[in-house]
């Protein structure tokens, strides 16, 4: 049997999006919380921390979008069709967020403006990203290679839930951030807010897994019926390890909380892929119907397998160079 | 007021509204990239304080530039999708792959070393910090590599294969899809555009900063160097847009004879037209005002060879021809004012006045935006021009977009066109502060406001974050630096 390039394909695009959860997941977590953070030492602190990152860590957005566009077209064109106003409002919300990183420092008397801005840009964002995740979960309507629904069909109790979910877990992340790269008080404090945001993540991860098995009858016959259920039953065992010791890092780790909260991302993709496999776009577009062709697949795996280990090469080097806490003044 | 407007319409103007706002940025942040990167190399070539100190002069503004691009340009990869899906699917398999080698050669070099090209002279030493920014001058030009590839395959189409269920399929060579017949004319006059684009904007601030104070030294320098770079690409860039324009002719006939208002064909020899008044529903140009057999000479180096018009094009195959006749007259006047310019200033460098004449500095300053304008107008002449196809002949517009309702996207064109028009206006307000400021010697850095430079502390507990500060010049640098430069 030849190796299946569209499995290669999904697996790809999975990684680009996990690793664009994870990067922005943070940076959006931390604009989340910002105006918990008082004015001045602390949000500077708690935005510089991020400040050499942000750019880089949004580029896995461009490339998840860019990448689905190539290696799956079909799912681009029904997807963001279907979810267009949360698309529009994520981007509205990156804009606001993305330029709040310049313009806080280049006007101190708006700065209380643009604070807001960041944050209220990342909790759009991060919103508007778990809704989507909320809407293709639970299906999308497809007649003819085309988004055949009406325009609010993504707006259901369960896009609430998985939107509120995402808040709730990029929060964690970026206080783990935190505490990995603040000390003192700041850091005090975003202990306590990683303890809060980690209960949320928790709770809301908990809903939404019970909430998927009612979605849809195949989501729940994947997961409560054998053998299916043997294979993946170490996912929530896992998860549930992984977030108790989370619960016991984050009263004295220093980067341990961020890789637990790492971990319980990647536990909770995995899940997530589980249940739709093998389709893209639930129920009926399988990752074979959306794929680009033959020649489209080979052309890029050429480009992903010689440029990603450069980008991950240099992108590790950079946060490398701006390793360490980052001070008031500078250095301690 | 959106009830006469069509889903459609709605789509076109969103697409053209946010892409041009896109294109403002790169057509600055691809110049200033390599403008910084000349400035560090000559600081370390020479170790002249004068070039560090424009060097960060123009880091802060790149900055905020560069960041008002990157915002922007994420809304642009998701425009196809929300707004074009018929056109993503259909053509997602040859364009879709050249977008994705965009992303991983282009944008992830310049956010990955823009970090340390911002804040990390400090951490990472010279050498390493000029490697850095030579990657990000060098990804904003694979950048514009990729996507005008993209958008130049969508106006001369070739090397593919149409699929049963209407997909267009990448055929056996990807070279012959990439290198599509109008790319590199489009790829050179493009570059050489932003080239000139930042030119301008640096004149124009230089110039500004010489009426005010005819003795510093910053602005000498760098209204000197736009000079140079506008006397010497000028040129080059109206050779360049002819050799365009005969491409555009062998391959988009329809676009060319809309550009030159041509209604009806000229057997022997076709007007130039200077003015006109382009009227598609008489298919006449009102008021027209003609050079006798210009044009003729222009596109085929000949005084009397015929020339076809639009009569020759179907009626549903044929431009809108007010637009384009004008934005592309728009386009050309801006070339030959920059060529003006330039000659001027080698004029007044024969004579020595070069940093006297007030009245070439205040032509510059007027000058300043005008590159912004041009390039727009270019992309307005090319676009417009290939209406009504998405697809050069083979994908109709109208046969492209999303099936959405126009309130959709009525609402999501104005929620663009307010929150750009606050953003970005604020955002160029910030940077015409910045360069209000007289550029001065020991410029500071990408500052952080009254908190000071931004820190992360590792390694080295440096006295300053500001690159290049005299602590932290090796002694070679400081001695030359005694001796004046
Ligand atoms: C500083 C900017 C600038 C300047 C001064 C000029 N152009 Fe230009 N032009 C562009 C920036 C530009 C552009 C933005 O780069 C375009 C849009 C798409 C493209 O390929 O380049 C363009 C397009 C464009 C096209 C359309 C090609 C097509 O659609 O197929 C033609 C024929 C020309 N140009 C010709 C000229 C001539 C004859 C000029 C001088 C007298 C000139 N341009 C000056
Ligand atoms: C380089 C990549 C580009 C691609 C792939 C691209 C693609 C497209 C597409 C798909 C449309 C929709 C057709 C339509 O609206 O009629 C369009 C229209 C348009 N684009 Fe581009 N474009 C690109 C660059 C630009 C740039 C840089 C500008 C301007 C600064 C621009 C200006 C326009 C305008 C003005 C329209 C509207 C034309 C009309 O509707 O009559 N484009 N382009
Ligand atoms: C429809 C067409 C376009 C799309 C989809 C698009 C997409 C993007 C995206 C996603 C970014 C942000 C990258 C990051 O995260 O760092 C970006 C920035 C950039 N784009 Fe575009 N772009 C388009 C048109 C163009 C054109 C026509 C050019 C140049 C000829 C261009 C040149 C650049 C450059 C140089 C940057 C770097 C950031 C900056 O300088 O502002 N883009 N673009």
């Amino acid at each position: 049997m030849s190796v299946d390039l569209t499995v290669i394909w999904a697996f790809i695009i999975a990684f680009g999006i996990l690793a664009y959860v994870v990067m922005d997941g943070f940076d959006l977590g931390i604009g989340i919380l910002f105006p918990q953070f008082q004015p001045g030492e602390g949000r500077n602190r708690a935005m510089n921390s991020i400040a050499p990152f942000w750019d880089g860590n949004e580029t896995w957005l461009v490339l998840g979008g860019g990448g689905l566009f190539a290696a799956f077209p079909l799912a681009y064109a029904i997807i963001l069709p279907a979810t267009y106003p949360l698309i529009i409002a994520m981007l509205l919300g990156l804009v606001f967020r993305g330029v709040a990183f310049e313009y806080r420092w280049r006007d101190e008397k708006h700065r209380p403006f643009w604070d807001m801005a960041f944050m209220g840009g990342s909790l759009v964002a991060a919103m508007s990203q778990g809704m989507v995740l909320g809407a293709l979960l639970q299906g999308i309507t497809v007649v003819d290679r085309a988004y055949a629904g009406s325009w609010f069909d993504w707006f259901t109790p369960y896009t609430l839930l998985t939107g509120v979910g995402t808040v709730a877990g990029y929060a964690l992340l970026g206080a783990c951030w935190l505490i990995w790269r603040l000390d003192g008080d700041v850091q005090q404090k975003a202990r306590g807010l990683a303890k809060k945001s980690a209960l949320a993540t928790a709770a809301l991860m908990g809903a939404v897994s019970l909430y998927n098995v009612a979605l849809r009858p195949e989501y729940a016959e994947r997961w409560l019926t054998a053998p299916e259920v043997y294979w993946l039953a170490p996912v929530p065992i896992a998860t549930g390890l992984v977030a108790i010791l989370l619960w016991r890092a984050i009263g004295r780790g220093e980067s341990s909380p961020f890789w637990y909260a790492l971990g319980l991302f990647l536990l909770g993709m995995a899940g997530l892929g589980a249940t739709i496999w093998p389709n893209v776009v639930p129920p009926d577009v399988t990752i074979w119907d959306a794929a680009a062709p033959h020649r489209s697949q080979v052309f890029m795996l050429v480009g992903v397998a010689i440029t990603m280990p450069l980008i991950v090469g240099y992108t590790a080097w950079a946060y490398w160079v701006f390793r360490g806490k980052v001070g008031k003044e500078g250095y301690h | 007021m959106f009830e006469s407007f069509d889903a459609l319409l709605l789509a076109r103007i969103q697409f053209a509204f946010t892409v041009s706002f896109h294109f403002i940025f790169p057509a600055f942040s691809i110049g200033l990239a390599s403008y910084l990167a000349v400035l560090e190399g000559l600081w370390l070539k020479t170790g002249k304080a004068v070039y560090l100190d424009l060097f960060k002069y123009w880091l802060k503004i790149f900055a905020i530039a560069f960041a008002m691009g990157v915002v922007s340009g994420i809304v642009m990869s998701y425009q196809f999708g929300t707004n074009w899906s018929v056109f993503s699917d259909v053509a997602g398999p040859v364009i879709g792959p050249l977008m994705a080698y965009e992303v991983l050669t282009a944008f992830f070099l310049e956010a990955g070393f823009l970090g340390v090209m911002l804040f990390g002279m400090e951490k990472v030493g010279k050498k390493l910090h000029f490697f850095a920014t030579l990657m990000v001058a060098a990804g904003t030009f694979v950048s514009a590599f990729w996507i005008l590839s993209v958008n130049s395959w969508m106006q001369t189409p070739t090397g593919f294969e149409m699929a049963a269920n209407g997909q267009f399929l990448p055929g056996p060579s990807w070279i012959e899809i990439i290198f599509n017949p109008s790319f590199p004319y489009r790829l050179v006059h493009t570059v050489t555009a932003a080239y000139l684009t930042t030119a301008f904007v640096v004149g124009a601030v230089g110039a500004w900063h010489l009426l005010k104070d005819k003795a510093n030294q910053h602005a000498r320098k760098m209204f000197s160097m736009a000079m140079w770079m506008a006397a010497l690409v000028a040129p080059v860039q109206i050779f360049v847009g002819d050799l365009h324009g005969l491409n555009t002719m062998e391959h988009q006939p329809a676009k060319v004879m809309a550009m030159e208002g041509h209604y009806e064909s000229h057997p022997d020899g076709a007007p130039f037209y200077v003015f006109g008044i382009p009227n598609d529903e008489t298919q006449q140009l009102d008021w027209a005002l003609g050079i006798p057999k210009l044009s003729s000479f222009i596109l085929k180096h000949d005084f009397n060879a015929p020339i076809d018009g639009l009569d020759t094009i179907a009626d549903e195959d044929q431009p809108p021809v007010f637009m384009v006749f004008w934005a592309f007259r728009i386009m050309v006047a801006i070339g030959l004012g920059m060529l003006g310019i330039g000659l001027w200033s080698l004029l007044a460098r024969t004579r020595g006045k070069l940093y006297d004449w007030s009245l070439l500095h205040r032509a510059a300053l007027i000058m300043g935006p005008s590159g912004f304008v041009a390039v727009i107008a270019g992309w307005v002449t090319t676009e417009v021009g290939r209406q009504p196809f998405t697809i050069y002949g083979l994908l109709r517009t109208a046969d492209s977009a999303s099936p959405l309702d126009a309130p959709a996207v009525a609402a999501s064109l104005l929620a663009f066109v307010v929150v750009y028009f606050a953003v970005f206006s604020v955002g160029t307000w910030y940077l015409l502060r910045l360069m209000s400021a007289a550029p001065h010697p020991h410029e500071a850095g990408v500052k952080r406001g009254d908190e000071g430079p931004i820190r992360t502390a590792g390694i080295t507990p440096g006295p300053t974050q500001n690159p290049g500060e005299e602590e932290t010049l090796p002694q070679s640098v400081l001695v030359k630096k005694e001796d004046g430069q």
